[in-house]
């Protein structure tokens, strides 16, 4: 079971700029937590790429972020939440673009394969919650 | 990243440091395929370089701050770099269904080409891609008689190939009844017409040779038109006889045509991928085509069907854009 390990942050996006803020507090966390030069690198992107498709796709929405626990293993948890159009087919929104998109947010594929769990729940009209965790390894 | 790893770089750069020598250089090219062929992303090599130069030497703030942008900005390569790796999979994947369900379309044509008396037969059917649209077969039927089908469907590739499979069933339990040419493809447009998208369409030729009076009845739907070589003559004739293509329209009808052999007289069927080959630029025509079969008439009929894809393949500098298939027979 995974348990909270500190008091979680969650950050509004609304503007772009808000990204960035997520962004920053979810580096200063995995610095915290341990993680090296490179693994802050990917959080904030992944931090990124979820906080984009909110501001892209649903105008507005939450990012969570959390040191959390399991079996004695810490890592860091983002929680993505919007209440925008939802994602019509999450398959497909999975699946590897023919060109490197980049452009205009998505960018799902990319977060999955840098983040250990990737959760994702989501129905037309009724948002989209994106659950990603990364395991510190010693 | 190992720790042998790290060794190394730092040694292959502080050696290229002192000396900036190409054979230094010539290291770091060779360790960059290694680095790839362990799947090393790009950010790790960045990070990997920028703890490198710690070891070797003081590093200024800005240039350790230029490291961490420059590791930022390689993530999306990273990510780039990962998903090719996810590509290549699924190519793979795809690439041996590919494989096994060429082999299963493969198990739908002749295995064997028959022998029935009085007459020699030859064969050559070629995929452009693996999968093939092209279809020919033989079946025995009562009274001295086989049939003969070929067939080719518009485009190519697995479409094709799973329009050619439902065909073959069309085409064997209708022959278990013995429909006479006009017959059978009208019944083959309804099977067609029902159940291939409305854009494919298949054009077919469907005779039945009698081996006791040498006589060809067939009826054709939209199909090349074959050739009927003339011994004592030495001259090629175009088989007649069009109709419109399977799968086209509900009703259509097929007007069924007779020649018959004499000793030494041959027919060609064939697909247009035989037809539409290139002669280097340009495109043979159906006159150099009877040039090529003129030059080859006398051999046996496997051969002479060997030879005119040899010689058309060459011609076309070994490109085959299209299916293609040759049906030899001739009267012995």
């Amino acid at each position: 079971m995974v348990v909270a390990a500190s008091n979680p942050e969650t950050i509004r996006i609304e503007r772009e700029n808000d990204i960035v803020t997520a962004r920053h507090i979810g580096r200063n966390m995995s610095k915290e937590l341990g993680f090296g030069a490179i693994m802050q690198s990917r959080i904030a992107t992944s931090i990124s790429e979820l906080a984009r498709n909110i501001f892209l796709y649903a105008g507005s929405g939450t990012i969570t972020i959390a040191i959390v626990e399991r079996e004695g293993k810490k890592g860091l948890q983002i929680t993505a939440i919007d209440e925008g159009p939802g994602i019509p087919d999450i398959r497909k929104a999975l699946e590897d673009g023919y060109t490197t998109s980049g452009a205009l947010g998505a960018g799902l594929p990319g977060v999955q394969r840098m983040m250990d769990c990737f959760d994702i729940e989501s129905a037309p009209g009724k948002g989209t919650r994106v659950d990603v965790i990364k395991w510190f390894e010693q | 990243m190992t720790r042998r790893l790290e060794e190394e770089y730092v040694q292959i750069l502080r050696d290229y440091l002192n000396s900036q020598e190409e054979d230094e250089l010539y290291g770091a090219q060779k360790l960059g395929k290694w680095l790839l062929l362990k799947d090393i992303s790009p950010e790790e090599l960045v990070d990997l370089h920028s703890r490198a130069l710690e070891s070797v030497e003081e590093v200024p703030e800005f240039v350790r701050a230029s490291f961490r942008m420059l590791t930022e900005v390689m993530i999306e390569y990273g990510n780039a770099h990962r998903s090719l790796q996810s590509w290549r999979n699924k190519h793979a994947q795809l690439q041996s269904e590919v494989e096994i369900a060429s082999a299963m379309q493969q198990s739908l044509l002749p295995q064997t080409i028959p022998t029935y008396p009085g007459v020699e037969i030859g064969v050559v059917s070629i995929a452009a891609n693996g999968m093939s649209g092209d279809y020919y077969d033989f079946m025995h039927f009562s009274g001295h008689r086989f049939s003969l089908t070929i067939g080719d469907i518009t485009g190519k590739g697995i479409p094709a190939a799973m329009c050619m499979s439902m065909l073959k069933y069309a085409v064997d339990s209708l022959g278990e009844i013995q429909l006479g040419p006009n017959q059978m493809l009208r019944h083959l447009n309804r099977v067609v017409e029902r159940n291939i998208d409305p854009s494919m369409f298949v054009t077919m030729l469907f005779g039945c040779y009698d081996t006791n009076h040498h006589c060809f009845r067939y009826a054709v739907a939209g199909h090349e038109p074959g050739f009927l070589y003339r011994a004592r003559e030495g001259k090629f004739y175009d088989l007649e006889g069009r109709g419109i293509a399977l799968g086209i329209s509900a009703d259509s009808t097929y007007v069924e045509h007779e020649v018959a052999l004499q000793t030494g007289d041959v027919l060609i069927l064939l697909t247009d991928g035989v037809t539409e080959s290139k002669k280097g630029r340009s495109y043979l025509v159906r006159e150099d085509l009877v040039g090529f079969l003129q030059n080859e008439v006398d051999k046996p009929a496997q051969l002479m069907a060997d030879e005119i894809y040899r010689r058309l393949m060459m011609l076309a500098q070994f490109e085959q854009r299209d299916d293609y298939t040759m049906i030899v027979l001739r009267r012995t």
